[in-house]
């Protein structure tokens, strides 16, 4: 099987970790995988903000250049949603076909990954945060508006092979965060409010990290936490799955030289 | 001052925002809970959202059907184009007999169609008889929510309006005392009304009859004393038959208020009978309006919209709606259904409306009728931008961005420049060009190189066992 690893715009640039974690997790489950470098984006923030021409073209770039590959992976629900769920619908079946063989990491190891080499315990209390985008558009899990037949989260599934980990419960399992990409600045006042409101629900679960399928999302909920110096810790769900499968060396080996403002 | 605005002052208010958003997702959890009680919700959902979407296939033969059964009962059938003409045709029917007295219950459409002014002004005086639009009535405000048009106020200032509008004593707080002193007020107006108007839930074509909901009863009383009766209803509102109906009263209670049933469901069909030595015999008259609803029709990217049957259910869970308040909107309806009917009345006006939203997509979930709200409001982002509504700032900014991620080597010369610079401000400059992202929050930690171009170091570096491909075909 022909594998690629897609590393999102802003993963590439904000928090390179995540690709290397995604990238050494699929290596460990036996697969051979390639990283394309000219796929740059899916096309989401423009299709988000209604500049349908440019995410389409961005789109078709995508499933052009993945075209030979059987299966392309993305440690993130937002971009794959945009492609799966939106962007394919205008491109030709070929393309098309590609979007469908896109899939977000936790959902393509839960499926695949048989041989859970999560050795590492990690005796905290963690917080899964639910994406909108990988919940309500890929499914990935039950939407508590639907009474649909449950379906699992293969976040919550992964996770739960941790050993050590202690899964919080939420008072509102799935309320989005208010990140929303654009949403975050030109409605930044609702989106503020949104995000203390879910770092509430999880601090009052107790949780120590914080994690989710999406790292836009923990990105706006890390920058109002540490806003407040509240002591929690943000981890993309690949780089919490690395920490238990490689030790959590892994973590601090792939620290790029995060200085960042503070 | 838009949406942005409005919101960022009502979220200043912190208590408030925090009781706002925990009422109404209090009724969220109601509606869920009473969904369990159905065996199949979700069969339920697709069977209503079916009927309604084959009945938008229809509606001219549904509608010349509903007439028809409508005049052999006795009733009165007209149409209205618009609000103004809705708005004349109950204002004729009104002056031509000299009423000057009106009671009416909740329906959007009147809102929608700015009727109360309209009659006011010619001397009419209209009275809401629906506890939340009465108590925004006197506080000459809208409806800050479709469903509960007074969720916005605290049982303290209704205790306060009633005591500066009604001489109750003052510090009133009780919502049973509160709602016996509306009640006496509005049994006066009840009986001295000379006509009651009511909206429509649902029409049925087959029996030319109709459906009006409500918690209070108003409806019915407002309609039983007075000989009258004015049905005001915008031409979505039907369904071909009977057993229609119930599949959405099944829904709409529970979705809108998480109830079994509303506590009153009363159907209409000739006018009432008329009582000897009464006077003139009653009569029953039906306004259909369209005000721009076969114009959505005609757009394949929304007609699905006209299915909405007014549940509010979108509203309770919507995370912006909970923490910037119906008024934030500046829109009959708020909240996502109004975000997508809105823009198609005054795009220009409403162009920032779909953006009010994050995109969580829990309003489709909710829907009882399988509206796919936002992915209408994108759909809408898309119209406004082609149709230049949306500001140039952002198009402008977004076309870079688009160039930049078509050029793979642009993209690594650019970002690297771009990640040096932002390593090197200091924070507080950081946070001025961070504009609406740092007034909050935080920047992420901006690492030294990105992930492409560490992982061709390494492969540089080391025997390669990823295959990187670096020329930008």
């Amino acid at each position: 099987m022909r594998l690629a690893l897609f590393v999102p715009c802003y993963v590439d640039q904000l928090r390179p970790r995540i690709g290397f974690a995604a990238l050494d997790l699929l290596r460990s489950a036996g697969c051979e995988v390639e990283v394309p470098g000219d796929v740059l984006c899916c096309g989401q923030p423009f299709h988000s903000a209604g500049e349908a021409e440019s995410a389409q073209s961005l789109g078709h770039r995508f499933m052009t250049r993945f075209d030979r590959f059987d299966a392309i992976v993305v440690p993130s629900g937002s971009c794959v949603s945009t492609l799966r769920e939106h962007l394919a619908a205008n491109e030709e079946p070929a393309a098309a076909e590609v979007a469908a063989r896109t899939f977000e990491l936790s959902e393509f190891l839960a499926e695949r990954w048989d041989s859970p080499s999560l050795t590492h315990p990690i005796p905290r209390r963690v917080g899964l945060h639910s994406s909108c985008h990988a919940l309500r558009e890929l499914r990935l899990g039950t939407p508590s508006e639907t009474r649909e037949p449950v379906r699992p989260d293969p976040a919550a599934m992964l996770l739960d092979r941790i050993p050590g980990i202690e899964r919080i419960d939420l008072t509102r399992r799935d309320e989005c965060c208010g990140f929303g990409g654009l949403f975050s600045v030109e409605e930044e006042a609702v989106s503020v409010r949104m995000g203390l409101d879910r770092l509430e629900d999880h601090a009052k679960g107790r949780a120590e990290i914080l994690t989710s399928t999406d790292i836009s999302c923990l990105m706006h909920l890390e920058g109002l936490a540490r806003r407040r110096e509240q002591s929690v810790e943000f981890l993309h769900l690949a780089e919490l799955l690395a920490a238990s499968a490689f030790g959590e060396e892994w973590l601090a080996a792939h620290d790029e030289d995060t200085h960042g403002p503070r | 001052m838009g949406h942005v605005d409005r919101a960022r002052e009502f979220v200043r208010d912190e208590a408030r925002t925090r009781w706002h958003d925990e009422s109404l997702w209090f009724v969220r959890a109601k509606r869920d809970l009473a969904a369990d009680t159905v065996p199949d919700w979700e069969a339920l959902r697709s069977q209503a959202a079916g009927i309604k979407r084959e009945a938008l296939t229809r509606l001219p033969a549904l509608w010349r059907e509903f007439e028809d059964q409508a005049h052999a009962a006795g009733a009165v059938v007209h149409w209205a184009r618009d609000a103004d003409e809705h708005n004349r045709v109950v204002a004729g029917l009104l002056e031509e007999r000299d009423i000057t007295r009106v009671v009416k219950s909740k329906s959007m459409l009147t809102e929608e169609c700015g009727l109360n002014p309209f009659l006011e002004d010619r001397g009419i005086e209209i009275i809401d008889t629906d506890l939340g639009e009465r108590i925004v009535q006197l506080r000459n405000e809208s409806p800050s929510h479709i469903i509960m048009p007074a969720i916005h106020l605290k049982r303290g200032e209704i205790g306060e309006l009633f005591h500066q509008e009604m001489d109750s004593p003052a510090g009133l707080d009780d919502p049973n005392e509160l709602t016996a002193i509306a009640r006496l007020d509005l049994r006066e107006r009840f009986l001295a009304a000379e006509a009651g108007i009511t909206g429509i839930n649902f029409a049925v074509a087959e029996t030319g009859s109709f459906v009006v909901v409500t918690n209070e009863g108003n409806a019915d009383l407002g309609t039983a004393l007075p000989r009258l009766h004015i049905a005001c209803v915008g031409l979505e509102k039907i369904v071909p038959k009977a057993r229609d109906l119930a599949p959405f009263l099944r829904l709409l209670a529970r979705s809108a208020t998480g109830q079994p049933i509303s506590t009153y469901t009363s159907h209409f069909r000739s006018p009432r009978p008329a009582e000897s030595g009464a006077g003139p015999a009653p009569e029953l008259h039906i306004v259909v309006v369209d005000n721009g609803r076969s114009r959505l029709l005609a757009e394949p990217g929304f007609q699905e919209a006209l299915a909405c049957i007014r549940c509010g259910a979108c509203l309770n869970t919507c995370p912006v709606y909970r923490r910037s308040g119906g008024h934030s909107y500046g829109t009959t309806i708020p909240g996502p259904i109004g975000s997508v009917l809105e823009p198609s009345r005054d795009p220009s006006a409403h162009a920032e409306l779909p953006h009010a939203c994050s995109l969580c997509g829990s309003c489709t979930d909710v829907c009882p009728v399988h509206v796919p709200l936002h992915h209408q409001l994108l759909t809408w982002r898309s119209h406004l931008a082609r149709q230049g509504h949306h500001p140039r700032r952002r198009r402008w900014a977004l076309g870079l961005a688009a160039v930049l991620f078509a050029k793979p080597a642009l993209y690594r010369g650019v970002t690297r420049i771009g990640r040096g610079i932002a390593r090197r401000l200091p924070t507080a400059l950081l946070d001025k060009f961070g504009g609406a992202w740092t007034r909050q929050r935080e920047l992420p930690p901006i690492p030294r190189r990105s992930f492409r171009e560490q992982l061709a170091d390494r492969e540089s570096a080391t025997t390669p066992r990823a295959t990187v491909e670096r020329k930008s075909r």
